[in-house]
């Protein structure tokens, strides 16, 4: 059996938004008969791309997260769809039928990813099929993922052990963006931004960073450790939401320095100053 | 009918073109088959084996190549300006404002053959003059110096020069340090990968930003060098007052000096490095010229002002303990400093007395000895894949201002022009409107470093000499990218300009400013024949992809509407005045392929008929080696430059093979070509220093008026003008631009704290002006710049004047240049500097 998926390396996805656009390349305008309708020449986005800024001057990273149908178990917009206009192909792709789905708005409105979009001109629910048409002609990968320059999209079959797909789920280093919607996602994503907490440690008393220095973290039922490195940057990724942190900064010589800091965003505590 | 595939290639990477019903309905990349097409290349290191993907890359901006070939703003028929009349009133007065009629190809050819007989017997050959764009179509023989350079070097012309703008620091200042005037002030870039994946342990990226803009032409190929450079745990630093797409991404830590004061940043790195001893001593020794006056000059003990941490502090605005420690790391980690490349360019080399920031660059690598294992200039970009860099295949600047030269029975180029008048890009408007207009340095100075130090003046003295009178624009917007370009505007209107020719594909920002427009085609309605990424020339074989692929570039559609290649365009013209025969030798575009086929190594391995048919040719790279070429390792090393990728090296093949292309062979801490030229020049002194800028933080009578600092660099989703503004796609891309009440807006990216003293909210429009202008953007409010400094693009491809044909219009389109100072580096280097620049920013209410 071929069962198809799809797996998104955030650490590898820099932002470029050629998945954005080559989607749009692949259907606007252009026909795809039992698969989709034409997409309008502008204003649909069956890849989004979610660019999110974080931490603040002079500690701050961007993230970008590419969020497309997620092919799920439980799709939501099936079971909406009236006369069978949304369903599921045996290799796991979620299909609007171009034809049936006509006048079915509810279908947008079903999913709560919000991937769905209402063609107004065909008056037709559309989204991603992963390129059913091109995977059915032989093809090995959706527009998507042949145009992304890192990798950072994978795509496979999840029934093929040996495929990397297959081997990335199995690792348990996957997630889906929203685990609480319960839908058994088919595209799963690897290192979603989280919270951080960081800072800059300097010896007071020198004024110079102070590097190689212990910091501790403890919160959320967990403690965690780190070092500060040459900048006396320290940095504490993939934090849980809106929890309280204490930040413990020890070096000899110098009074251990605790900083409380709550994850209601990313948060860089600026220069923590160690004295004597 | 059934679709049909073609291969194409863009100015960002090489595309397969699918065509239905004689219409292009998808571009994507080349994916090679594994059979077929050479393998790939593969690097040994830390255990992995690094090998890259086996397909092209599209730049971004490509992506959505068929909306540009069908954009609404094509050019679609030969017009003429209203109110022109060749042989009566010409009211350049209306240029800008005026409409336009369309008319026949023969009565546009006929107009502009006839002006141009006219303006030759009235005022001489010299009164014509020609522009090029920087890159609007891609390929080789119908690349910008193609049939533009032919035909007018036949004609004679007075040739305009171009000034090196993206990388103004590096040629004007750099030279003089290092050499490299064949490479116009970049140094060689060979087989970096390699070295960088075995050894490097940190990149600092100065004032550069490869993933936005260090792709050049190679699409998006060499973003995964960079992708495994992280993983393997290499660390990136960046040195930027905005906090890049390199840095948001990939950054392990980002250090924001204020615009402007890099250099003083560079000589605090020398002082901890002098102080603490921790330089390459054998290097500076025995490599470079000049360090004992140097190390007196950082110390103060000839001006009394040690070039401390804490003295760098008080300019850069960043803790003294920061850039102690970035002195620290940098000495204590193998570090490759991402500049000195063509693709390590724009930022701090595009400022008042950037000459001075980029030489402090190569004086801070020559201490911490460059060439050695994982110390190099090297951004993650150029020179790096181990590809074949001996295969032949000529790229658009291998022979000047005459690219079919180098396979035609005669090159026109560089001794035919028989005009010797010169103009000058930066200066092009004081030339048209008050001449004479004088300066110092030829644009490019590939030649030799005498170049920079010669005097010219237009017009030529003498008989020779003529005022411009007629200008025929190719492509491109320079309202858009030069500097306080509503000059351009007062020029195109003014009534010394006689007659004023736009020949593009696109309505740019300044098309309706021509008397004559023609529409060109796109490189997707006719062939050529061309390697991906490559510039040939000055570009020295700075290839930054992962496999060289040749292509014939197959013709997917008709030419659109009216239009006409360029190649074409210049045949009916030449014809007009009497060179046809001349310009095109007896041959058609398809002769002139086949002879750049045989003149390439392409024949060694296939046949012609079966290359145009499959479109592309992928070169074999080179097999695994253990002892690449690295760039400077023989420099380091002390052995006579082995390098491939160095053709255009004058010292290869003599005694001073093992040396630099400085008089001293060395890295000139005091450059003697400065000191010979001009040793007492305060603004390019022959030893570098910090100089506080013309306009900046500093020049606080301004700053009273204009307290924000205004950064423009080169944009992420555009090449150029070449895309914006065509692509509509990317207007949705929010960083590109922000459509609000149904119109695209420009972004101005601006600090929380400096919005807020403002009320400006993001997504508001603003204005942001000064004495020279006003554009209206949409704000981007964002920690992402530091507080004091604003960022937006430049090249924004939209002049949209709310008072067409007024110069001094407030602008809609985000045409950032309007606000950017004419004043040029400094007063022997003229370059442009655009990142000089203050300005305020007030909600728009209008």
């Amino acid at each position: 059996m071929t069962r198809y998926g799809m797996i998104i390396d955030i650490t590898k996805c820099t932002g470029c938004y050629n998945c954005f656009l080559t989607c749009r390349d692949e259907f606007a305008g252009n026909d795809n008969g039992n698969y989709a309708a034409a997409q309008p020449m502008s204003g649909m986005n069956w890849m989004k791309l979610i660019e999110k800024e974080r931490g603040q001057y002079p500690k701050v990273k961007v993230s970008y997260t590419p969020v497309t149908c997620m092919h799920c178990e439980n799709a939501g917009c099936i079971k909406a769809a009236q006369g069978g206009a949304v369903y599921r192909r045996p290799d796991g792709i979620v299909i609007i039928d171009p034809v049936k789905a006509k006048g079915q708005k509810q279908i947008v409105n079903a999913c709560p990813y919000r991937v769905i979009e209402w063609n107004e001109e065909k008056q037709v629910a559309q989204k991603c099929i992963l390129c059913a048409h091109l995977l059915d002609k032989g093809e090995k990968v959706p527009r998507c993922v042949e145009s992304c320059p890192t990798g950072a999209l994978i795509f496979g079959n999840l029934d093929d052990p040996k495929s990397e797909i297959a081997k990335l789920m199995a690792s348990g280093t996957t997630e889906a963006l929203h685990p609480e919607f319960g839908l058994k996602e088919k595209v799963r994503y690897i290192s979603l931004a989280k919270k951080f907490i960081a800072g800059t440690v300097i010896y007071g008393d020198i004024d110079e960073v102070a590097g190689n220095v212990k910091v501790s973290l403890s919160g959320d039922g967990q403690t965690r450790l780190a070092k500060t490195n040459g900048f006396g940057d320290f940095e504490f990724e993939g934090l849980a939401d809106n929890a309280d942190y204490t930040v413990m900064i020890e070096a000899s010589g110098y009074k251990a320095k605790s900083v409380k800091a709550k994850t209601l965003k990313d948060t860089y505590l600026g220069e923590i100053v160690l004295k004597k | 009918m059934p679709e049909q595939e073609f291969i194409q290639c863009t100015v960002g990477g090489p595309v397969k073109v699918t065509v239905k019903d004689g219409k292009i309905t998808r571009m994507r990349p080349i994916i090679f088959d594994d059979k077929a097409d050479a393998p790939s290349w593969v690097i040994n290191a830390h255990g992995r084996k690094f090998t890259p993907p086996r397909k092209t890359t599209l730049q971004t901006y490509e992506v959505p190549e068929r909306t540009r070939v069908y954009a609404e703003n094509r050019i679609k028929y030969p017009l003429r300006r209203k109110n022109f009349d060749p042989n009566g009133e010409r009211h350049p007065e209306l240029r800008g404002k005026d409409e336009y009629v369309r008319i026949s190809w023969d009565e546009a050819l006929d107009t502009v053959a006839g002006e141009i007989k006219r303006i030759r017997k009235t005022y001489g050959p010299a009164a014509i003059t020609a522009m090029t764009s920087s890159h609007h179509n891609w390929g080789f023989l119908h690349y910008k110096l193609g049939p533009l350079g032919r035909f007018f070097n036949i004609l004679g012309y007075t040739t305009l020069f171009d000034n090196p703008d993206s990388w103004e620091g590096w040629h004007w200042g750099a030279i003089h340090t290092w050499g490299f005037w064949w490479r116009l002030g970049h140094c060689e870039q060979s087989e970096l990968l390699q070295d960088a994946l075995k050894n490097t342990e940190q990149v600092i990226f100065w004032a550069v930003d490869p993933n936005s803009t260090s792709y050049m032409y190679s699409g998006q190929d060499n973003l995964i060098w960079r992708i495994w450079m992280k993983e393997l745990g290499i660390k990136f630093v960046v040195i930027d007052p905005y906090c890049n797409c390199t840095a948001g991404t990939m950054g392990d830590k980002w250090i924001a000096p204020r615009p402007g004061t890099d250099a003083a940043l560079a000589e605090a790195i020398g002082y901890v490095w002098i102080k603490e001893g921790t330089y390459d001593k054998f290097f500076v020794e025995n490599r470079t010229y000049g360090f004992e006056e140097w190390k007196k000059h950082i110390l103060g003990e000839t001006d009394g002002t040690p070039r401390t941490p804490e003295w760098a502090a008080r300019i850069c605005d960043i803790p003294a303990h920061d850039i102690q420690a970035l002195a620290r790391e940098w000495a204590a980690k193998k570090t490759m400093l991402a500049v000195g490349s063509i693709f390590g360019a724009t930022g701090a080399c595009r400022e008042a007395y950037a000459t001075e920031w980029a030489r402090l660059c190569v004086l801070l690598m020559a201490m911490q000895g460059f060439g050695k294992p994982g110390v190099n200039f090297w951004g993650g970009t150029a020179g790096a894949a181990p590809i074949d860099y001996r295969f032949k295949m000529p790229g658009y600047s291998e022979n000047g201002w005459d690219a079919f030269g180098i396979v035609a029975k005669k090159s026109y180029f560089p001794f035919d022009n028989p005009v010797t008048q010169k103009a000058y890009r930066l200066l092009l408007p004081e030339i048209v409107m008050n001449p004479p207009v004088s300066w110092i340095g030829e644009g490019f100075c590939g030649n030799s470093v005498d170049q920079q130090f010669q005097n010219f003046t237009c017009p030529e003295p003498g008989p020779n000499g003529a005022p411009i009178k007629m200008i025929h624009r190719h492509g491109g917007s320079f309202i858009s990218t030069m500097t306080e370009t509503n000059r351009w505007v007062k020029m195109y209107q003014h009534p010394n300009l006689e007659f004023v020719v736009m020949q593009d594909c696109h309505w740019q920002s300044e098309t309706n400013f021509g008397d004559i427009i023609l529409p060109a085609s796109t490189n997707f309605e006719h062939t050529d024949l061309s390697e991906w990424g490559s510039a040939g020339g000055y570009g020295c074989n700075d290839f930054n992809n992962n496999h060289r692929v040749i292509i014939y570039q197959q013709q997917c559609i008709e030419p659109l509407w009216e239009s006409k290649p360029d190649y074409e365009i210049y045949t009916l013209l030449a014809d007009r005045l009497g060179f046809k025969d001349k310009f095109t030798e007896g041959n058609s575009f398809e002769d002139w392929n086949k002879k750049v086929f045989e003149f390439s190594d392409l024949p060694k391995y296939v046949k012609y008929e079966d290359f145009k048919k499959k479109g592309y040719f992928v070169v074999p790279s080179m097999p695994p080696d253990d002892k690449p070429l690295v760039s400077f390792r023989w420099f380091y090393e002390g052995r006579p430059c082995d390098l491939n990728s160095e053709p255009k090296n004058p010292n290869i093949g003599t005694d001073r093979a093992h040396l630099l292309g400085t008089p001293s062979g060395k890295v000139e801490f005091i450059s003697q070509t400065l000191t010979k030229f001009d040793a007492n020049d305060k603004e390019r002194p022959p030893m570098p220093r910090y100089i506080p800028s013309w306009e900046g933080y500093n020049t606080t009578k301004l700053t009273k008026k204009y307290p924000l600092q205004l950064i423009s660099p080169h944009p992420r989703f555009s090449y150029h003008t070449h895309n914006d503004n065509k692509s509509h796609w990317l207007d949705d891309i929010p960083q590109h631009r922000v459509v609000k009440d149904g119109y695209a807006w420009w972004p101005v990216r601006i600090h929380p704290a400096d919005a807020a003293k403002r009320d400006i909210h993001d997504g508001d429009i603003v204005k942001v002006h000064n004495d020279r202008g006003a554009v209206l953007c949409s704000a981007h409010v964002t920690e992402r710049t530091r507080p004091g400094t604003v960022h937006s693009y430049e090249a924004g491809a939209k002049y949209d004047p709310l008072e067409p044909g007024k110069a001094g219009s407030i602008d809609k389109g985000g045409c950032i240049n309007l606000l950017t100072p004419s004043r040029m580096v400094s007063k022997n280097a003229p370059g442009e500097a655009n990142n000089s620049c203050l300005v305020e920013i007030c909600k728009w209410e209008a």
